[in-house]
């Protein structure tokens, strides 16, 4: 069985919690990119369940051919390099999930998003999650482990961020936050009013909605 | 089946007659409508050969222009008249096939400057009544799509389903979809770019040099000279055919075999498989293909260049574009490396466009988009049907190809 071209940079077996926040952000009709789309899950239940006019762009080859075999609007690029041919608020929404971390320039591709996007939703992998911090100082060692399974020598995620940090690069390229949920390990949504250092531990990974 | 006779000389006739006479169906645009050509004058009268297969629904809705390359011809789907050979594009066009004729009403037409019926270098030509030859304006892209354009609007179609083609024909779909947004709902340019390459024309170029290098040629007048330029087509046809494969795909064939023999023979005879297998393809090339008709097509390739058309910016060709694209390329097509289909898909991305973009892996060259490629196929049947859905038009109710539709 052709197994799913997988969202690389996270677990690939790991349920897609995130995927859920990120459609109940998109409003019906709209015209949405989805960078990094896999193998267009997203995309597929976007257009089923909102009627959204879906793109995607996808690093592997094998995705991308899956994707357009299943009648998706899918090119193959890299969101380091093809992000630039897209003009400015072309779409209603740009996603990004579980990618950002896996760009070479991180800062560079989240500008692009909200260039290119009015509204950009970014999901990321919390690498302040309390587990990530136990096995780093209990251990000393990277963490691996379910929502990790790389290791530090093979891992396609070379920028990793804690979710403050990402809150601060957000601030630096002037995006706003519109709307953001922290997911746990289980992928429950933590509370919509603990703090953001509550967030940052105990978060696993969080979906920003961000906009210029 | 009871008379034997000559058959290269029959068949060649038989290629002959074509050019005036097709086995196809003809229109004829008279002198009230000319075809406005890029080289600036006015081809007139002058004809379309083209074969129809499906049926076209009641909204007109359902129509796909089938595209093809430099040296293919309208018989995609259909016996050929010449070589009795299946259509080029079986592979993709028939009941219950991808392009299902149970579902689309299927058009392919020979370009304008072809062989096969519509006006080229060899039709009459009817001011001298002799055959055109080098008096035929040199063709291009646009000026071919601009001659369908006529067949379609004839057929009474205003909006086409999809426009799909490879190499050559991939250059029509990218101008049909260029200059014709609004009547072209998808398209599927395959193996092709918005451009020739210095190196493709440099390709070309020889491959004229040599039909022209054939004393037969007769400076292009050699049909009235009663002759042949068959050396020379067949050399062009040689150079081409290398082309079209890839190193990988010719050694794993050929290698370095001998054909029918044990040693080498110290002599310029066919001694590799490989250089047998060239002569067979550029022998039996000449029987179905005019040389001027060559000279006139591979120029045409040469001569497209969209982004020059809109000062150089390749997005502009597509600005506003409401069309679906599906653009596939192929790792080893080294004639058009997906480098050129990335270009346009680039620009399209620009033009906030549509678009799917596959790249398939394959050994098999350029030549792999009339290949059973599966990835290919499922690619363009998920685009397509797709594309249906979005355009509104029905479901066939499957019979499972038992196609007693007729």
């Amino acid at each position: 069985m052709s197994q799913a071209a997988p969202r690389l940079t996270i677990g690939a077996h790991q349920p897609r919690f995130d995927l859920d926040v990120v459609a109940s952000f998109i409003t019906p009709g709209a015209k949405v990119l989805d960078v990094g789309c896999g193998d267009g899950l997203l995309l597929e239940q976007l257009a089923m369940q909102k009627q959204v006019d879906g793109r995607g762009v996808e690093l592997s080859q094998r995705g991308v051919n899956e994707c357009v075999a299943r009648g998706l609007s899918v090119i193959q690029g890299d969101a380091d390099t093809d992000l630039i041919f897209y003009p400015d608020n072309g779409f209603d929404f740009v996603i990004l999930s579980q990618t950002l971390q896996a760009t070479k320039n991180p800062k560079t591709v989240l500008e692009h998003l909200l260039r290119i996007g009015d509204r950009a939703i970014v999901s990321i992998p919390n690498f302040g999650y309390w587990p990530n911090r136990l096995g780093l100082a209990i251990k000393g060692q990277m963490p691996v482990n379910r929502h990790l399974p790389y290791s530090w020598y093979d891992t396609p995620n070379i920028h990793f961020c804690t979710i403050r940090d990402f809150s601060n690069l957000c601030d630096e390229v002037g995006a706003k936050v519109e709307s953001a949920a922290a997911l746990d390990g289980s992928g429950q949504k933590l509370g919509v009013s603990m703090p953001r250092a509550f967030w940052n531990l105990f978060g696993q990974q969080a979906v920003f909605m961000l906009r210029r | 089946m009871t008379n034997e006779p000559t058959p290269a000389r029959s068949r060649r006739l038989l290629a002959a007659d074509q050019a005036n006479t097709p086995t196809s169906q003809v229109h004829r645009f008279g002198p009230d409508q000319p075809l406005k050509l890029d080289a600036g004058v006015d081809l007139s009268p002058f004809q379309i050969a083209f074969q129809t297969y499906g049926t076209l629904n009641e909204a007109r809705s359902n129509a796909i222009v089938v595209c093809h390359a430099l040296t293919g011809d309208q018989h995609a789907a259909n016996e050929h008249p010449v070589t009795g050979k299946g259509g080029w594009w079986d592979m993709l066009i028939g009941p219950g096939k991808i392009v299902d004729t149970n579902r689309f009403f299927v058009i392919c037409s020979n370009v304008i400057g072809g062989c096969l019926g519509s006006t080229g270098p060899a039709s009459i030509n009817p001011v001298t009544g002799k055959p055109y030859g080098l008096d035929l304006p040199v063709i291009t892209i646009p000026d071919m799509v601009r001659a369908q354009v006529m067949l379609v609007d004839h057929l009474g179609i205003d909006t086409l389903f999809c426009v799909i083609g490879g190499s050559m024909g991939g250059m029509q779909v990218l101008e049909w979809s260029s200059s014709y947004p609004t009547r072209v709902f998808s398209a599927v340019p395959i193996a092709t770019g918005a451009r020739h390459s210095s190196q493709n024309i440099a390709f070309h170029e020889v491959g004229r040099q040599a039909v022209m290098a054939d004393p037969e040629w007769c400076g292009g007048s050699y049909i009235e000279e009663g002759k042949r330029p068959e050396k020379g087509l067949a050399v062009a046809r040689m150079a081409a055919h290398i082309t079209y494969l890839s190193e990988t795909a010719l050694h794993r064939k050929f290698g370095r075999n001998l054909q029918d023999r044990e040693q080498l023979t110290f002599g310029f005879d066919a001694d590799f498989q490989i250089e047998s297998y060239l002569r067979h393809q550029g022998m039996t090339f000449v029987d179905r293909f005019d040389a001027n008709s060559y000279l006139y097509m591979t120029r045409a390739m040469d001569y497209f260049d969209l982004a020059a058309d809109h000062d150089g910016r390749l997005a502009d060709a597509f600005a506003g574009t409401s069309t679906r694209f599906c653009l596939v390329s192929f790792t080893s097509d080294w004639l058009f490396p997906t480098e050129e289909s990335r270009a346009v898909v680039h620009a399209l991305n620009a033009a906030g466009a549509s678009v799917s973009f596959v790249e398939i892996e394959t050994d098999r060259g350029h030549d792999a988009f009339l290949l059973d490629e599966p990835e290919m196929l499922a690619a363009i049947n998920g685009f397509i049907t797709s594309a249906a859905r979005a355009r509104g038009l029905p479901e066939v109710v499957s019979r499972d190809g038992s196609g007693d539709t007729e």
